[in-house]
């Protein structure tokens, strides 16, 4: 299996503030990862800086062996990485539809191309029933799956999501889930970062675990929440399973 | 059942743009040389006021110096043909391409620096009133004499744009249209999806791939050389060109008027702005002098301007397509309907 991005010894400090230290994981082609890790564990800067959003301080992020640190967002994402973003952000005065176009328009410059490419995103996220509705009039999971149906129109070849699950309720998160493995299964490699464990456990292949912004573990769901580390970051000292 | 409505919301909109310019055609034709004379100005506002509504309202990004943009055509037109006799074709190309570089070199330096926003805004009334007081001082342009086209000999000349009143209401006319199809042009285009996704939340743009620091410079170089180009005609209509009325803050407030009172970002705002505000100004004004009110349009502009952001944020255009859906649509199709920005 090849492997589609490379984190090299990423750091990135605010100020005095290491928020990022010495991290390194790679993503390998066509899976689903999750980084994880407790309030403050850096996970959604470390996300910010593989999608283009902040520089490193140190350290390298290669993408299909290419360097892209450096990089602004646009140019990640038209080289094949898309992201959501915590808060969800539509274009307030566009329609659903006009919405899931926007990340076409960096492939494309025909607007029916473009369309088409959007009922196909919205479809794959399951609300194309909504296409013409008004953002306001969405639900907050068809929020958040309109984030990844926007994401999608880009035509990704890594989907980078940041807590798309985040205040949701277990049945609503269950439909994501379903949404996430089928996209996996269509071959895109999704990187997931997430709060709530039970969901990581369902969809990930595997898990790198961030405490105080370093690396403490690496594995597969089951490995990761049976090492003693990360118990100890989620749930405090001297309290093993 | 949905693309049905939209089909016959198209043919509405069409119906009625046909309609409206029918009328402004007769009135053309007809109106006394008043009406033809104010017409002409509220046609002329309405180019520029889709050239600004162009850049704020669907490109997102404020400004408040267009007199500058304003001004560079109506001194290209001018000095070219005052003082060289060239055509004024020629200068109003010349002055597109001047205030487009210009606009673009602002927004360049401005966006390479990271300025935004309203710092953006305050920028483009600092390079205007750069530029007005260095007209005001220069004196091969005319300094604060201006500058004055030789009187009309009364014929139609195409070719040097040159002609009666009536000619140039059909000019201002055929502007107001070229302004209007235009927008509309680049509102379905990819340019209107990528700019007003843009205008709606820039770093999330960004994020779906849209290259905003090239896309605001192209929108601005648009808006400026359209600016331009009404300004070439504006001088033309009104014979003369002083630093103080072509390139002043004054200009840049009644280039926006239109847009803000009629609907920002909607294609038809700009021409329902500025009937509604022009006239009104002028009526004002004339009342003023009769009732010896000083003041009296100044202060009525500022009420209407309170009562169309209190009352009717979104203009009046929109307000018009709402009330004409909820006598012709069903209630389902509105409520999908009600606010989309392009009618």
């Amino acid at each position: 299996m090849t492997t589609l991005l490379e984190v090299e010894n990423l750091s990135r400090s605010f100020g005095g503030l290491v928020a990022v230290k010495d991290v390194s994981f790679s993503l390998r082609a066509g899976r689903i990862t999750a980084l994880i890790g407790p309030n403050g564990a850096g996970k959604t800067t470390c996300f910010n800086l593989v999608a283009g959003a902040l520089k490193p301080t140190s350290g390298r992020v290669l993408f299909e062996g290419r360097q892209i640190d450096n990089s602004p967002p646009e140019t990640v994402c038209r080289m094949g990485i898309a992201r959501t973003f915590q808060i969800v952000r539509p274009m307030r005065e566009m329609s659903v539809l006009e919405n899931a176009m926007i990340g076409a328009f960096s492939w494309t410059r025909n607007v029916s191309e473009a369309r088409s490419k959007a009922y196909e995103s919205l479809e794959s996220v399951g609300l194309a029933a909504k296409a013409h509705a008004r953002t306001d009039q969405l639900t907050l999971p068809d929020r958040k799956m309109l984030e990844t149906a926007k994401a999608l129109s880009t035509r990704p070849k890594l989907l980078l999501l940041d807590e798309v699950m985040a205040g949701l309720r277990p049945t609503e998160a269950a439909g994501i889930v379903g949404v996430l493995q089928k996209l996996a299964e269509g071959g895109l490699t999704i990187l997931l970062v997430e709060h709530v464990m039970r969901i990581v456990m369902e969809v990930a292949s595997r898990v790198v675990v961030l405490h105080h912004g370093a690396k403490i573990a690496e594995g597969s769901p089951g490995e990761v929440v049976a090492d003693p580390k990360v118990l100890e970051s989620y749930l405090g000292a001297g309290f093993h399973a | 059942m949905q693309k049905k409505f939209d089909r016959g919301l198209e043919r509405t909109r069409w119906l009625a743009g046909i309609t409206v310019f029918a009328v402004l055609g007769l009135v053309g034709m007809l109106a006394n040389p008043y009406v033809i004379s104010l017409m002409t100005i509220v046609l002329l506002f309405t180019f520029l006021g889709q050239s600004w509504n162009l850049m704020l309202g669907i490109g997102g990004q404020l400004s408040i110096g267009h007199a500058l943009f304003v001004g560079l055509g109506a001194y290209s037109v001018g000095v070219l043909y005052v003082k060289y006799g060239i055509s004024p074709w020629v200068g109003l190309l010349t002055g597109m391409i001047l205030a487009g570089s210009v606009g673009a070199s602002i927004a360049w330096l401005s966006f390479r620096f990271e300025v935004r926003g309203i710092y953006f805004a305050l920028l483009t009334i600092a390079a205007a009133e750069f530029a007005r007081i260095m007209f005001s001082g220069w004196e091969f342009v005319g300094a604060m004499q201006g500058l004055f086209f030789p009187a009309p000999t009364g014929g139609i000349e195409i070719s040097m744009l040159r002609g009666d009143a009536r000619f140039y209401y059909f000019v201002a006319l055929a502007l107001a249209a070229l302004g209007i199809i235009g927008t509309e042009f680049i509102s379905r285009s990819y340019l209107g999806y990528v700019w007003r996704a843009m205008r709606d939340d820039e770093s999330a743009a960004r994020a779906l791939g849209v290259r905003t620091f090239q896309h605001k410079i192209l929108v601005i170089s648009i808006s400026a050389a359209t600016a331009a180009a009404g300004g070439g005609v504006l001088a033309l209509v009104q014979g003369s060109i002083f630093p103080d009325s072509i390139m002043g803050m004054g200009l840049s407030v009644d280039v926006l008027i239109g847009p803000v009172v009629g609907g920002l970002g909607t294609t038809f705002g700009p021409l329902v702005g500025s009937l509604a505000a022009i006239p009104l100004n002028h009526l004002m004004s004339a009342l003023g002098d009769s009732l010896r009110i000083p003041g009296l349009n100044n202060i009525t502009y500022g009420v209407v301007l309170i009562s169309v952001v209190w009352f009717l944020p979104d203009g009046i255009w929109p307000a018009i397509v709402r009330l004409c859906k909820a006598i012709q649509a069903p209630p389902t199709a509105l409520l999908w309907q009600s606010r989309k920005v392009e009618e």
